[in-house]
């Protein structure tokens, strides 16, 4: 019988929700802190945070990552900038508009009351973070400075140059360090969380794989952190980092997790495009970049003419021409989707027509080349880097790539996922973007949920729940430490002809034609269709060379492929029942006259939480939580 | 599309830490100029796959820049020929058909090595735990504005902070010093006021544990600026000296 799902949203008016949950929660002892020990599974933005808070309070923390240092977790690529309703620059910004707005962004298909609490506790991590030392930008008279963001008329975003990720992270890994140095967390680097223990219905372990030694190993806690980011690496190209996976969640929807939304992802309009076969992954370039340059294709499909060549009249400025009041500042989705559609009719530029132009010839013309350069010049030169074009010059190529996944596995309000004991933070999880992330709210999220929620919520569960003592030589233990070996071992014997990158390739080309900017049921159906048929073949025909018990990359990533292949058919049957276009997803049979994206409200206001079925990986359950807004009014979208 | 060309590979190879290590010579038939260095060694590693052969182990995660996961001294020069550039955003235009290309790893002793061009770089991480933070848990900021801090002094600490503990710093010096990664954070908090009262016990700290994890000293090579990937300048080390005379001759924490 499955759980009945219980978001857990407490009582009282929606600003109120957040302290009567702090008000009304069992508390831990300090001297009984010292007794609990906690595994915290990845160590980002989200994982960080939490590790750190969680031994300051008192906790024993176990800290896991599968790099070499805390500090190279994904969350250090992200550029542009985090988000809190300070108010500092006095435009009007409060907490209720950073939720309205969030919300919105996300389509309406995300919790009030989460989503509201993130915008409550957003001023706390600034101050949190400039107390760590970050350098965030500074106005001359030493205060901190703001700019704005997609999908925002306040300017609150706070931002250290174009490595925001990166200093809110070294401020978290230096948190970490702190504890490590106290003790109190131990720290296992390079090693990979193979699967979860549930013992008596409760997360109370993992089994890791030591990615020098491949000694397995078992870990035992009071309950299980998963801090493990998202899972856009189900695409093969996207700006995720290489290791970027989705094993450990994957792992714990397995063991009766259940996975939210998984066919919400963020397909991010400005990335360098690909060049080749050999492309290894995607490199985006920030979107303020539409903020002066001009998107636009030529008129004429096939024009093989440089850019420079084709004369104004001859030109498709087509996010201006079908969006007039919004230009090219669109949302990401719609600048993504429109970027497609022009390439699909083979008006793409470059060598592979998998391209748009970004043109910044107009504003170098009105505002000066020092200007672009005082605002653009890291971007310019990372793009030259890559492509060896001068965007002074001539214009950018750009191209949507993968970039985010709203979707994880399904929490609470208090993080907390259908397992009990197991929670779940930051990326990993689905809660507070619904079907749409906005710019510079990722951050925002991960930290939140380190820093300011999971403290509380872990420490009710902890104080709340008969956690029953139990050892590492429980059965449970057992059972997963022996098919994790014999996962292990299965992938390296059977010695076939194909080698993982090209089954995860082939896998991420299904993803991307059919589960990717513009979905249709047919499609979806041939997905469903050839992911399980590409899964068959791959459990067959793959070669995975080395040894178990050394460094091995390739091991590594069969394991993560091995899962990727079957989240990519639950994607598959997620985005095939969402009858409705909305934020990310859309459905090409629901749009209107026009070809913008319709919602349909009546019927899909709600999460879809997906549970995993051991009889039948082909046959999981859908189970619905609705979504309420009491506090909103539904709208639609509009950018014309 | 555009031409490929043959790129000639002399890689260190090395199955373990005890294990001898030799170069092995491998060519690389169709390299493109628009690939990066690191997808010349990935379209290798699927080539030796396919031969039954071992593939070289790199690491390697975000192939933007940023996370310091990359290190290969490229032609006897850390992270390569391109300035301010990890290896990761090399790109092989840099190349001309036909050449040769000697790849190997970090070389340090306080940087054992795993296996081919993997090295265990955890004594950054143990340089970071002796003191490379602010001691303020969770919960005890103040206003984010109540504290002034100049623009300069702001955008100086960033310029140090922005270090991303690859290490070629280390591998480029003759010395082996990690002086540059130390320095870079002494620095950071050096020019900002969070942090200032355990200043001299943390430059101590920090000092002490760079020795002790088999660091050599700074000669003032310079070495390591010339690689750094993101810039940071030995100013950072002469920060540090100065911050640990202070700490040393005052005395007490």
């Amino acid at each position: 019988m499955a759980p009945v799902l219980d978001a857990k949203i407490p009582a009282g008016r929606l600003q109120d929700k957040w302290d009567n949950y702090k008000n009304s929660i069992k508390l831990v002892n300090p001297a009984n802190k010292r007794k609990h020990t906690i595994l915290v599974v990845g160590t980002g933005l989200a994982g960080g945070s939490a590790a750190a808070t969680l031994a300051e309070l008192g906790y024993n923390v176990k800290a896991f990552t599968i790099l070499d240092s805390a500090r190279r977790a994904h969350s250090i690529a992200a550029q542009g900038g985090i988000n809190a309703a300070k108010n500092y620059p006095n435009d009007g910004d409060t907490i209720w508009r950073l939720f309205y707005d969030t919300i919105k962004g996300g389509d309406y298909r995300s919790r009030e009351a989460n989503v509201y609490r993130l915008a409550q506790v957003s001023n706390n991590i600034i101050d949190q973070c400039v107390a760590q030392g970050v350098p965030f930008a500074r106005e001359y008279g030493g205060l901190l400075a703001n700019r704005s963001f997609g999908g925002a008329q306040v300017e609150r975003t706070f931002y250290a140059r174009g490595q925001t990720g990166q200093q809110l992270l070294l401020g978290a890994y230096a948190a970490m360090s702190r504890q490590v140095a106290k003790g109190k967390i131990q720290m296992h680097t390079r090693s990979e969380m193979l699967d979860l223990v549930v013992i008596d219905g409760r997360a109370r372990g993992i089994i890791t794989r030591n990615l020098v030694t491949g000694e397995i190993e078992r870990h035992l806690g009071d309950a299980v952190l998963l801090c493990t980011g998202g899972y856009g690496n189900v695409y093969y190209l996207s700006t995720n980092a290489k290791n970027c996976n989705v094993t450990a969640a994957w792992r714990a929807y397995r063991r009766g997790a259940y996975f939210g939304n998984p066919c919400f992802t963020q397909i991010h309009p400005t990335c360098i495009p690909v060049s080749g076969e050999y492309q290894s992954k995607l490199t985006l370039m920030s979107e303020s970049l539409r903020n002066d340059g001009r998107v636009w294709v030529p008129k004429q499909p096939g024009d093989s003419r440089r850019p420079t060549e084709i004369p104004e009249e001859e030109r498709d400025y087509f996010l201006e021409r079908r969006y007039p009041s919004f230009g090219n500042l669109v949302p990401r989705d719609v600048a993504s989707r429109n970027s497609k559609y022009v390439c699909d009719e083979g008006r793409g530029v470059g060598e592979t027509q998998l391209a748009v132009y970004l043109d910044f010839a107009d504003s170098i013309q009105r505002l000066g080349r020092n200007v672009i350069e005082e605002r653009y010049g890291n971007l310019f030169e990372m793009y030259e880097r890559i492509t060896g074009e001068n965007p002074y010059q001539v214009p950018m190529r750009i191209y949507p790539a993968v970039h985010y996944t709203m979707g994880g596995l399904w929490v609470d309000y208090e993080l907390q996922s259908t397992i009990p004991g197991l929670f779940v933070l930051g990326e990993a999880n689905f809660s507070d973007h619904g079907g749409n992330r906005l710019g510079a709210s990722a951050l925002m999220q991960g930290l939140a949920d380190g820093y300011f929620v999971i403290p509380y919520s872990l420490g009710h569960y902890i104080a709340g729940s008969r956690i029953e003592a139990a050892s590492t030589a429980h059965d449970a233990f057992e059972a997963a430490e022996s098919e994790a070996r014999g996962r292990i071992q299965k992938l390296l014997t059977i010695k076939g002809n194909r080698t993982v990158t090209e089954f995860h390739r082939d896998l991420g080309r299904i993803m991307w034609d059919n589960v990717g900017m513009s979905r249709t049921a047919d499609g979806l159906r041939i997905a469903v269709d050839e992911i399980a048929a590409l899964r068959d073949q791959f459990w067959q025909d793959v070669f995975v060379p080395g040894e178990p018990t050394t460094y091995n990359k390739n091991l590594e990533f069969a394991g993560r492929v091995a899962d990727f292949l079957e989240l990519g058919e639950l994607m598959a049957r997620d985005a095939l029942i969402r009858e409705e276009s909305c934020g990310g997803h859309f459905r090409e049979e629901f749009q209107s006259e026009d070809g913008e994206a319709l919602r349909n409200d009546k019927d899909f206001t709600f999460v879809s939480a997906w549970q995993h079925n051991p009889d039948d990986i082909r046959k999981p359950t859908m189970h619905k939580e609705p979504l309420a807004f009491e506090n909103v009014e539904l709208t639609t979208r509009s950018y014309k | 599309m555009a031409h490929s060309m043959r790129i000639n590979l002399k890689i260190w190879r090395q199955a373990g830490p005890d294990a001898p290590g030799r170069f092995e010579t491998y060519a690389v038939e169709e390299a493109n100029p628009h690939m990066s260095f690191l997808e010349l060694l990935d379209v290798l590693n699927e080539q030796l796959i396919k031969e039954g052969k071992e593939p070289v182990e790199f690491d390697h995660d975000c192939r933007e820049g940023i996370c310091g996961s990359c290190g290969l001294v490229v032609n006897g020069v850390a992270h390569g020929p391109q300035k301010r550039t990890a290896v990761c955003q090399l790109h092989m235009r840099h190349y001309g058909d036909g050449d040769t290309i000697v790849v190997e790893p970090w070389r340090a002793t306080a940087f054992p090595l795993i296996r081919d061009l993997v090295v265990d770089r955890s004594a950054f991480d143990r340089i970071m735990a002796a003191g490379g933070y602010v001691s303020v848990s969770t919960g005890n900021a103040p206003d984010a504005n109540a504290v002034l801090i100049s623009k300069v002094d702001a955008e100086l600490a960033m310029d140090y902070a922005s270090c991303i503990g690859c290490g070629a710093s280390v591998a480029a010096c003759p010395n082996a010093s990690a002086s540059l990664f130390t320095a870079a954070k002494v620095a950071q908090f050096a020019h900002l006021p969070q942090g200032h009262p355990e200043r001299r016990r943390r430059v101590r700290s920090m000092v002490e544990t760079m020795e002790a994890e088999g660091f050599g000293d700074c000669s003032n090579h310079a070495e390591c600026e010339a690689v750094c990937p993101k810039g940071i300048s030995i100013s950072a080390i002469a920060t540090m000296r100065r911050e640990y005379m202070k700490a040393v001759l005052s005395g007490s924490d």
